[in-house]
């Protein structure tokens, strides 16, 4: 069979799938899930066919990197059709910032910056919703912004996934009295700046075009000053750095964060130096602020797909390191 | 002229900066608020620019049928599409339920979100050929990088469970990123910081022409 065919297949095979899990979701089909004991079938047959990898790798013969490629995807999708539950062990830093949250008297407004993309949702949308759910329980008022364009989009869809929930849909929150969307603004660093004189300058109407003075939610919030708390959820450039730098630094706006896991080490410094009240470091924080504000949801449900790569690519760690010592010990002998 | 001009901005405008960080009062405050207003007007007109010339590039590669026009023939299609739709929604293009949003919901977000899954794949390949315990140094990292992957998710309490707490693998992952990961990360940050000043200044002064196309 020639490569264009090959490529040909696999492009009809994943047309086929995208058709049906869009039509699975907008015809709202109900989650499918293995069985427990068809769930630990698969666990021991891929531990099994790793041990198998482990034993073909000590007898010299090394695997192809297309066979590394399967494992993860097997490790990525088989755990989103099990139904384990995995003890979540919360950091400090998630408690911090829940407890930032939730010791926030009633009617205080928390800003909260979508500095992301669709390419980091996966780790940041949960945090989003988990947060802004804490936030309408705790009857917090909640202002939404973004230095991404493409922010305050997921904002929005954060937003309806929260109002999915009866026991928000039944606060009966109003936009523009109990939460606002100011949308997205162009200047990066120079936005925070900016806002910390005056937000209306940086945002004279909100996402859907209303003039600023004419939300009641805003109508008195000047600067940073007239903000009880902020959180920023960031993937890179314009992000937490900037507004730790500028808005925290020089306005002392309280903060918390919710970082994809690439970009969370870079925040320890911050959290460490006390000018961040909490931190959310990738999916792993998601779940840790799920299971801390005590329900389970996207995040906690993605944290076993985690544990199942993380899990396999230690293992072709471990294998590679064997291959690597084997190798060399036979130049060695080779040398002799 | 053409130099002159850009440098005297960059010098105006970068002194400026300085004094209102260390003299928040009027007339230094509203200057800081005037140029950055400027540069959110600049950073907007840069976006169009932008827009324009990605189009520009794409037209110019497909009509000359260069290598992988096809990709650049993609992008003109999308670039139009989505522009198209978005005026002729008016102003609540973005809103539920438009023709927008089901674009973006159902192909912006899968597609962005396939790209970056691809990464996944990418470390996993990487780290078994490359992560390898060649040195000291490399077989710290790997130790490290060890602790940190397997204490970060929940397999790693599981498997650790029956140690003390405090030595439990997820709190050793948080030890190694809270003490010996956040001490570097400081290092390389106060490095950057002394990096960006010197640079900044070069700029402000005008020594440092290149992002104007200038020579030294």
């Amino acid at each position: 069979m020639s490569t264009r065919a090959k490529e040909l297949i696999a492009l009809g095979a994943i047309t086929l799938f995208a058709l049906v899990f869009y039509f699975g979701k907008i015809w709202g089909w109900g989650t499918f899930e293995f069985p427990t004991w068809l769930s630990m079938v698969v666990i021991v047959l891929i531990g099994l066919s790793l041990l198998w990898v482990l034993i073909l790798t000590l007898k010299g013969q090394l695997i192809e990197r297309r066979v590394v490629f399967i494992y993860v995807a097997f490790a990525v999708a088989l755990p989103l059709f099990m139904s384990f539950s995995q003890k979540i062990t919360i950091s400090p830093e998630v408690y911090q910032l829940h407890n930032a949250l939730t010791e926030l008297p009633a009617g205080s407004k928390v800003l909260i910056s979508f500095d992301y993309d669709p390419p980091s949702a996966p780790e940041l949308q949960p945090m989003a919703e988990s947060i802004i759910r804490v936030c309408f329980e705790k009857d917090l008022k909640v202002i939404v912004m973004g230095l991404w364009p493409q922010g305050p989009q997921q904002a929005n869809l954060a937003l309806e996934k929260v109002f999915e929930d009866s026991a928000i849909l039944a606060k009966n929150l109003q936009y523009g009295r109990d939460y606002v969307n100011l949308g997205f603004q162009t200047g990066n660093e120079f936005v925070i700046q900016r806002m910390g004189s005056s937000f209306e300058s940086m945002f004279p109407s909100d996402y859907e075009g209303t003039p600023y003075r004419e939300i009641p939610l805003v109508r008195n919030v000047r600067n940073f000053s007239n903000v009880d708390f902020s959180v920023n959820l960031s993937a890179g450039f314009p992000g937490t750095v900037e507004w730790v730098q500028i808005a925290v630094d020089r306005y002392g706006l309280l903060m918390g964060a919710g970082n994809t896991a690439v970009q969370a080490p870079v925040m320890y410094a911050y959290l460490n130096a006390g000018q961040l009240e909490g931190l959310l470091g990738g999916m792993s924080g998601a779940a840790e602020f799920e299971a801390v504000a005590g329900y389970r949801a996207k995040g906690t449900k993605f944290m076993l797909s985690q544990s199942f790569a993380h899990v396999v690519v230690i293992a072709f760690i471990i294998i590679g390191n064997v291959a690597f010592f084997r190798s060399g010990r036979k130049s060695k002998l080779k040398g002799k | 002229m053409r130099q002159e001009i850009p440098l005297l901005i960059t010098a105006i405008v970068g002194i400026g900066f300085v004094i209102q960080y260390f003299i928040p009062h009027w007339p230094f405050s509203r200057m800081s608020d005037w140029f950055s207003d400027w540069f959110s007007i600049v950073g907007a007109c840069a976006i169009i620019l932008g827009a324009l010339n990605l189009m520009k590039v794409s037209i110019e590669k497909t009509y000359k049928r260069k290598e992988d026009w096809g990709y650049a023939a993609v992008i003109i299609a999308s670039f139009l599409l989505m522009t198209i739709i978005g005026i002729a929604e008016g102003r609540g293009f973005r809103n539920p339920g438009t023709s927008f949003d089901w674009l973006y919901n159902f192909v912006y977000i899968p597609l962005s979100a396939t790209m970056f899954a691809i990464l996944a794949f990418f470390v996993a390949s990487a780290s078994y050929r490359a992560f390898r315990a060649r040195n000291f140094e490399a077989t710290l990292l790997l130790i490290a990088a060890f602790f940190v992957m397997i204490g970060r998710v929940p397999v790693g309490h599981t498997l650790s469970s029956f140690m003390p707490i405090g030595w439990q693998l997820s709190d050793l992952a948080s030890w190694v990123m809270t003490v010996p990961q956040a001490a570097g990360q400081r290092a390389i940050m106060i490095g950057i910081g002394l990096g960006i000043v010197s640079t900044s200044l070069r700029i402000i002064l005008g020594l440092e022409r290149a992002h104007i196309g200038g020579g030294k």
